[in-house]
């Protein structure tokens, strides 16, 4: 781990309510949750427990019912929508558990994709596009298509368009949740080599306690409220 | 432009309902354009009316004469400048389907009051001195193959000769038209026609007026329709260009009667790319997702989404134009003699290329509308 202290996230008395029907449903009550830059964190948690709901606040996909949500030291709850999409652009990373590439395009153009929302010419990103496959291991295979592209590979593809900005923090959906266990350590080994070597926070969803023991520091997920061991 | 490269990379996502949905749109615009030149053939001379002239005919029906003892009265009417007169001959080449415009007229009138009329000085001065002299246009030159110092014979199921003759013409010229103007016409001296024929001398079809002032026809054309009131053969006199628009509507309104039907087709059109639209947004829910979630913003995923709806219609809008103007073209020489200004006029291309776009934004807004509301989470969730 390469944290240095410096709190990167702050989740503060965050509740997160859904409704359905009729019915409310709370999926996080009172919340609190603190990461370093540059640490390495496990969230995990049974299914339904909220871990991807956590991950997407944390994202500022999703707004939280209560509470504060600050970022970098910025107030992510209190963004407006289209200023969230500006900032997710700038400092955050998003790997998906089923890659969610486009299928229409190639690996460097989805690797591309997040550039476009810069103002890099097309030379700037295209070195940028090969920097990023480079660190995955995948310059050779730029020119290929996602249905061409093994599970592993996908991913790794889906990690290079994470990084391409150079965000301020990664966020896992269950990265290794789709693929066998040998893929799912190369991409392990991929994330950690990100934190270690490029001091990237990162913030991981997993059921896996195998993917967790990768992670600088783990913190559970049960009925809403956060362990920082499991809970019996 | 950069995100035009995914705008198109989206289109070829299932390449066979796009071509399909390109097609569908082109075959609107094809219909678009050949309707745009039926138009134009029946009611384009109305735009191509000379706003100096008048024309005078019998107030009751254009098929009833009026005396060409007129003509020096009219002259005398202030304002106007000169004027000819025309009667409709209805010559008939051969077989009765070989019909096309035939006029017994004064050349020289003729010419003056017509400049749209293209000959030169040496075929001028032929038709002046030939009795049985006649020039044509070019399309009824072309359609009948039919040269320069050729004898024409014609028959005229309203006008026989006194001596039930064939009537015959000496064809001295053939005619080009200014953009527009018919080159289908057939005509031929008055003199010889009055002379010959078995009844009605001393008749003609209807006057062109040219007047002096162009923004003084109305108080002339009442001037002359006064000067022959309660005479045995009252006129009516108006503006060239509603003369024309009255003689089209014969058939009906056709603006409106193609406007109609370029409505049902374009609405069912607009159904179907509509359609296309919503189903392409619904398919790639989780893309659009995951495209927000990268930092697209709902006002950019709206835009990509509409830029391929009318990437869709404008490239089949396109297409379908540029066949429809390639198939009236080829069409032209064959409808010559039934519509013989059958052409697709300039403006109707702009106007349809802007259609083109309309019709895309029109089917694109609302599906790109929903992509661009979309939630983020729960279009993620589609691809889990």
């Amino acid at each position: 781990m390469s944290s240095n202290g410096e709190v990167l996230v702050r989740i503060k008395e965050v509740d997160k309510v859904f409704r359905r029907g009729s019915e409310d449903i709370n999926v996080l009550t009172g919340l609190n949750l603190e990461v370093a830059k540059g640490e390495f964190l496990a969230l995990m948690g049974p299914s339904g427990s909220g871990k991807s709901t956590l991950l997407n606040l944390i994202g500022g996909l999703d707004r939280a019912s209560r509470g504060v949500v600050e970022i970098g030291g910025e107030r992510v709850d209190q963004m407006s929508d289209r200023d969230l999409a500006g900032w997710r652009a700038r400092h955050i990373g998003f790997v998906f558990q089923f890659y969610n590439l486009l299928p229409v395009l190639n690996a460097e153009r989805n690797v591309e994709l997040p550039l476009l929302l810069t103002h890099l010419a097309k030379a700037e990103r295209h070195k940028h596009v090969d920097t990023a496959l480079n660190v995955v291991g995948l310059a050779h295979r730029t020119k290929a298509y996602p249905r061409t592209l093994s599970g592993g590979e996908q991913q790794r593809v889906g990690i290079a368009r994470a990084i391409v900005t150079d965000p301020t923090i990664l966020l896992c959906d269950e990265p290794t949740g789709d693929l066998d266990r040998k893929s799912g350590d190369e991409i392990l080994s991929l994330l950690q080599a990100l934190n270690r070597d490029q001091g990237k926070t990162i913030i991981m969803v997993t059921h896996d306690p195998h993917a967790s023991h990768r992670a600088s520091r783990t913190v559970y997920l049960n009925k809403g409220q956060l362990f920082a061991e499991a809970p019996e | 432009m950069k995100f035009l490269s995914l705008v198109l990379s989206n289109l070829m996502r299932k390449k066979l309902r796009t071509i399909l949905t390109m097609l569908s749109i082109g075959i609107a615009f094809v219909l678009y354009s050949f309707l745009g030149a039926v138009k134009q053939a029946l009611v384009g001379g109305v735009a191509l009316a000379g706003k100096d002239r008048i024309v005078v005919r019998h107030k009751v029906s254009i098929i009833q004469n009026i005396p060409i003892a007129y003509e020096e009265r009219i002259r005398r009417i202030s304002g106007v400048a000169e004027l000819v007169h025309f009667s409709w001959f209805n010559g008939i080449y051969q077989d009765p389907k070989n019909f096309f415009p035939s006029y017994p007229t004064d050349p020289e009138a003729c010419l003056s009051i017509y400049p749209e009329i293209l000959i030169s000085p040496e075929v001028r001065q032929a038709w002046l001195s030939t009795r049985t002299g006649a020039i044509v246009g070019r399309a009824t030159a072309d359609r009948f193959g039919w040269k320069v110092g050729q004898r024409i014979p014609l028959n005229s199921p309203i006008w026989p000769r006194a001596d039930n003759a064939v009537w015959e013409f000496d064809l001295v010229g053939i005619y080009d038209g200014k953009k527009g103007f018919d080159t289908s016409g057939f005509y031929f001296r008055y003199d010889y026609f009055d002379e010959a024929r078995r009844w009605g001398q001393g008749s003609i079809g209807w006057y062109v007026v040219r007047v002096s002032d162009a923004t003084k026809t109305a108080g002339i054309a009442k001037a002359i329709d006064e000067e022959f009131a309660n005479s045995a053969a009252e006129t009516k006199a108006e503006p060239e260009g509603v003369f024309m628009q009255s003689f089209a509507q014969q058939v009906g309104d056709i603006g409106t009667i193609l406007l109609g039907i370029l409505s049902a087709v374009f609405f069912t059109i607009l159904l179907v790319a509509g359609n296309t639209m919503a189903q392409g947004v619904r398919e790639r829910t989780a893309e659009l997702g995951v495209l927000k979630a990268l930092g697209f913003g709902d006002g950019l995923v709206l835009g990509v989404v509409l830029a391929e709806s009318m990437s869709i219609a404008l490239i089949g809008g396109l297409l379908g134009l540029l066949l429809g103007a390639g198939l009236v073209t080829g069409m032209a020489p064959a409808m010559a003699a039934m519509l013989p200004n059958f052409y697709l006029p300039t403006g109707n291309l702009v106007v349809g290329a802007v259609l083109t776009l309309l019709l895309g934004f029109v089917a694109g807004i609302l599906p790109a509308m929903q992509a661009g509301r979309l939630r983020i989470a729960e279009a993620l969730r589609r691809s889990a």
